[in-house]
């Protein structure tokens, strides 16, 4: 009996995700199809598998992995920290308002300190030590990726941690365990949902990075993204353009299954 | 509730203000002209001064705004939903856009002041008879380098960048056409050939250099060289001149195998809806003073002959940026080369740029 | 504990500098009188003082701050609506796809955004500007609002909703009064998130922009040709610091009026 009402309410939800989700997919998946005289064709699939694109995705894969990972392992001691602090809301603001400055700002702000004669290398001079190429290498690239998505990742890990009962953490510790195997036994287990999302909102995003690939990697790295975003605004190459997209779609779709909730029992607490 | 409610209203409140706000703000900027014209133009290639000037001598109001690529503002304008009055692309891309029927032809008798440029940029093989476009700034395609941080090394020649002594030295423009450009001059071919075993060839020679190479990147070339964090570039014209503005160490040549001689030029795209203030503004850029001013502020070279006079003529005397109708014999325009070949230039140029991440 | 607090301070100390490293380099040099990033020659107000004389620049910054500020609010008011009729969907099945649905768009790159929104609203018949950019604004920043709001809805009991139903809440009653409260922590989060989302994006604005209307990270972009200026140092300065006051300001006075920015937290 609530169903017409609620269905009411959902109209601009439904209205936007028809418009902005399904539609634009639906165009991508067409344009696929399509080669860049405007004649139907399956070429740009077979193009695709051709070596040029299928060694980009790989490369692609193995940076987003690298970047997810230093990812990880660095915000998720620093959300479990911020949880214990007093002020913990306050801190996790102050995580989040860096990403409010411009980021192509912030990586001008790295190509002045990561260059050659940038505050790093002037550190090393001073402390007699030689200047080190730190731009446009795969360090630059991956530090400052990581930089990124530090408060994409730290966000859901600290509202997992948050949501977790202070109780089990002491019970685990009064019956002897150490805190290692509190932590992998009790903590992780019931923050893993929240890491989950994290890596979801880290590793695609990563895929397809562009901007920085050419600032910061001076285009040694190469990216689906940069691909993409090479066919559709330079070669204007619509259809392989759509078509690196699709796979990209795809490569979405899976990750989101394994990383995704399977539902346990309706209730799926601490999962997004 | 109740506080989200206040919340919501608080930011509409704020929203409201920052409305008034910015109409404060469009209103102290300009005449509160109904007349109004959009230029849409590459970033920092106008001397505001100018802009502000052609407001008040007209009394029309100028929207102004950048793309950063001829395709960037071939999409905008192809999208329809646009209304920009006065465009500048490049030679090629009017070539392009002529084909798409997407300019209106420019009326020379409301362009008095078409009589200042040097005839040698009129009337050119991508748009004959200047019938949709007129000049505005030209220039080359060479390596600006930086001879403190090299002993002594000269550029004359593109095969010089293959130099094993110049490992992680070299800075290449993010442009297919460029790259792949250069590589065709290396070995003697056509920078607009559409040869697919000399582009191959070209890619090959190209791979070679790869050690080399320390960045493929855009216009952040400019700011890279000025802070003398890589000693040589592959650059436009215009930019070389950039670099030169605030570094003074650095030097530009063309190499002598030949490369890239580009054009500029102001058009009107068919979405235009002020095409009179259109034509006034295209008037006013070719205007002698105006056009000198604008070089002086820009740095790229004018083909204003009566603007040149008004010039220090240390700067149009220098020809690495004003070469000689003789130098400019070696230099070859871009052809469109349509969207196949195009393509294949971009597929290359990816699959050099893959290679360099194995070395 | 002990040694643990000292470590997590100190790794805590490290993460915080290096979040804050960049944006303390660049308003480092807004006071360089030198005029460029590399060489730090003096002390100057004269980048802060360029850009109040700067109107256009002012409002593109007016620009980018309403867009955000309403784009966060429409997609909010959305994305709560969504969220709120995605957990009372009974069919697994559905509710699942439509989860996955809601969660291309976040995970897509702003690329295939900007070029699919482009292409969509050349079909429609869009004009470009502010319109095209607000309402795109608002379609990439629904679904991070769902799935801030998502979590706090599962994990409301729903007896709560039943024992309200059954003390003869009307329909609207049990959203406002038992619903909204509960979540409230989700619907800022989500907010604030899309705010962070509008004001970072650069990729999709650029796409779908045009006649002349710009935000601020379009702005920038376009000035990279010929190097940044200072100008664009200080504002970004400027906007730390008006952001840091209001959103601390913000944090402190909820706190002291009790009701606080994230409603059950204790402590």
């Amino acid at each position: 009996m609530e169903t017409k009402s609620r269905t009411f309410l959902m109209v601009p939800y439904y209205l936007w995700m028809v418009l902005f989700v399904v539609a634009p997919i639906a165009l991508v998946g067409y344009y696929s199809f399509f080669d860049i005289q405007g004649n139907f064709t399956l070429a740009n699939y077979q193009n695709f598998f051709s070596g040029t694109y299928l060694s980009l995705t790989l490369s692609s894969f193995w940076y987003a992995f690298l970047i997810t990972v230093f990812t990880l392992l660095i915000a998720y001691p620093t959300a479990y920290w911020i949880t214990k602090t007093k002020q913990k809301q306050l801190w996790l603001l102050l995580i989040i308002i860096p990403s409010w400055i411009n980021l192509l700002l912030k990586t001008y702000a790295f190509i002045g300190i990561f260059g050659m004669n940038g505050s790093i290398n002037n550190v090393l001079t001073f402390l007699g030590l030689e200047r080190q190429q730190i731009l446009y290498t795969d360090f630059s690239f991956i530090f400052v990726s990581v930089y990124i998505f530090i408060p994409f990742m730290i966000l859901p890990i600290f509202n997992a941690l948050d949501k977790l009962n202070p109780g089990l953490v002491d019970a685990s510790n009064d019956l002897g365990a150490s805190q290692w195997v509190t932590f992998r036994k009790v903590i992780w287990p019931l923050t893993v949902g929240g890491v989950k999302a994290g890596i979801q909102a880290t590793f695609i995003p990563a895929l397809s990075l562009f901007m920085i690939t050419r600032l910061i990697a001076g285009n040694k790295v190469i990216t689906l993204g940069t691909a993409i975003e090479q066919q559709f605004l330079v070669t204007q190459n619509w259809g392989m353009g759509s078509t690196i997209a699709v796979f990209l779609i795809v490569f979405m779709v899976i990750i989101m299954i394994l990383t995704g909730d399977r539902e346990k029992g309706g209730n799926q607490r601490g999962n997004y | 509730m109740k506080s989200l409610v206040q919340t919501i209203i608080v930011l509409l409140v704020a929203v409201a203000i920052l409305f008034y706000v910015n109409t404060q703000l469009n209103e102290s900027s300009s005449s509160a002209s109904s007349d109004t014209i959009t230029v849409f133009n590459w970033g920092e290639y106008i001397d505001p001064e100018l802009v502000d000037r052609f407001e008040q001598e007209t009394g029309i109001r100028v929207i102004y705004e950048t793309f950063d690529s001829n395709e960037a503002m071939l999409t905008k304008i192809q999208q329809g939903g646009t209304r920009y009055d006065v465009a500048m692309p490049s030679e090629y891309m009017i070539e392009k856009m002529k084909e798409e029927e997407l300019l209106i032809p420019i009326d020379q008798s409301k362009l008095p002041n078409l009589q200042n440029i040097d005839p040698y940029f009129l009337d050119l093989p991508f748009d004959p008879g200047n019938q949709y476009s007129i000049p505005y700034f030209w220039g080359t395609v060479g390596i600006a380098f930086n001879p403190t941080l090299l002993d002594g090394q000269t550029f004359e020649s593109w095969n010089d960048l293959w130099s094993p002594e110049l490992k992680q030295e070299v800075i290449l423009v993010d442009g297919a056409r460029e790259v792949m450009g250069m590589g065709l001059n290396t070995l003697g071919y056509s920078l607009n050939s559409t040869d697919e075993t000399e582009l191959r060839a070209a890619t090959d020679r190209l791979k070679e250099m790869g050690p080399n190479v320390k960045a493929i990147i855009g216009d952040e070339i400019v700011e890279t060289m000025r802070r003398g964090e890589a000693a040589i570039a592959l650059v436009w014209s215009g930019q070389a001149a950039d670099i030169m503005y605030v570094n003074e160490d650095i030097d530009y040549s063309v190499p002598e195998e030949g490369s890239n001689l580009w054009f500029d030029n102001m058009i009107i795209p068919k979405t235009a809806g002020n095409v009179e203030g259109a034509h006034k503004f295209i008037n006013f850029m070719l205007d002698a003073e105006v056009a000198a001013q604008n070089a002086d502020y820009v740095g790229y070279s004018t083909p204003n002959s009566a603007a040149i006079e008004l010039m220090d003529p240390e700067v149009t005397g220098d020809t690495r940026f004003y070469p000689t109708e003789e130098m400019r014999e070696r230099l070859e325009v871009y052809q469109n080369l349509g969207p196949e070949k195009l393509g294949l230039y971009n597929e290359l140029f990816l699959e050099f740029k893959m290679s360099m991440n194995q070395n | 504990m002990g040694t643990t607090s000292k470590l997590a301070k100190l790794y805590l100390a490290l993460v915080f500098i290096i979040l804050y490293a960049p944006i303390f380099y660049l308003i480092f040099y807004s006071f360089n009188s030198a005029g460029n990033m590399s060489n730090f020659e003096g002390f100057t107000w004269e980048h802060y003082a360029a850009v109040f004389e700067d109107t256009r620049l002012l409002s593109i910054v007016v620009n980018t701050i309403i867009v955000a500020l309403l784009s966060a609010l429409i997609s909010t008011a959305i994305g709560v609506l969504g969220a709120v009729g995605i957990v009372y969907i009974t069919n697994k099945r559905l509710r699942q796809s439509l989860l996955s649905l809601n969660n291309v768009l976040i995970v897509s790159p702003d690329v295939i955004i900007g070029a699919s929104f482009l292409i969509l609203f050349t079909m429609i018949g869009v004009k470009l500007g502010f319109a095209s950019v607000l309402i795109s604004h608002i379609a990439f920043s629904v679904p991070i609002v769902v799935i801030m709001v998502l979590p706090k809805l599962q994990e409301m009991s729903s007896t709560l909703v039943d024992a309200a139903r059954d003390l003869g809440a009307s329909r609207r009653d049990v959203f406002t009064r038992v619903i909204v409260p509960y979540i409230r922590p989700g619907i800022f989060a989500g907010f604030f998130l899309a705010l962070t989302y509008s004001l970072d994006d650069f990729a999709v604005t650029f796409f779908v922009t045009g006649n002349g209307f710009a935000t601020l990270s379009v702005e920038i972009y376009s000035m990279a040709r010929a190097g940044i200026t200072l100008t664009i140092n200080a504002l970004s300065g400027l906007l730390f610091i008006v952001t840091l006051i209001l959103v601390l300001g913000y944090y402190f006075v909820a706190n002291r009026a009790k009701t606080p920015f994230q409603a059950g937290v204790p402590k």
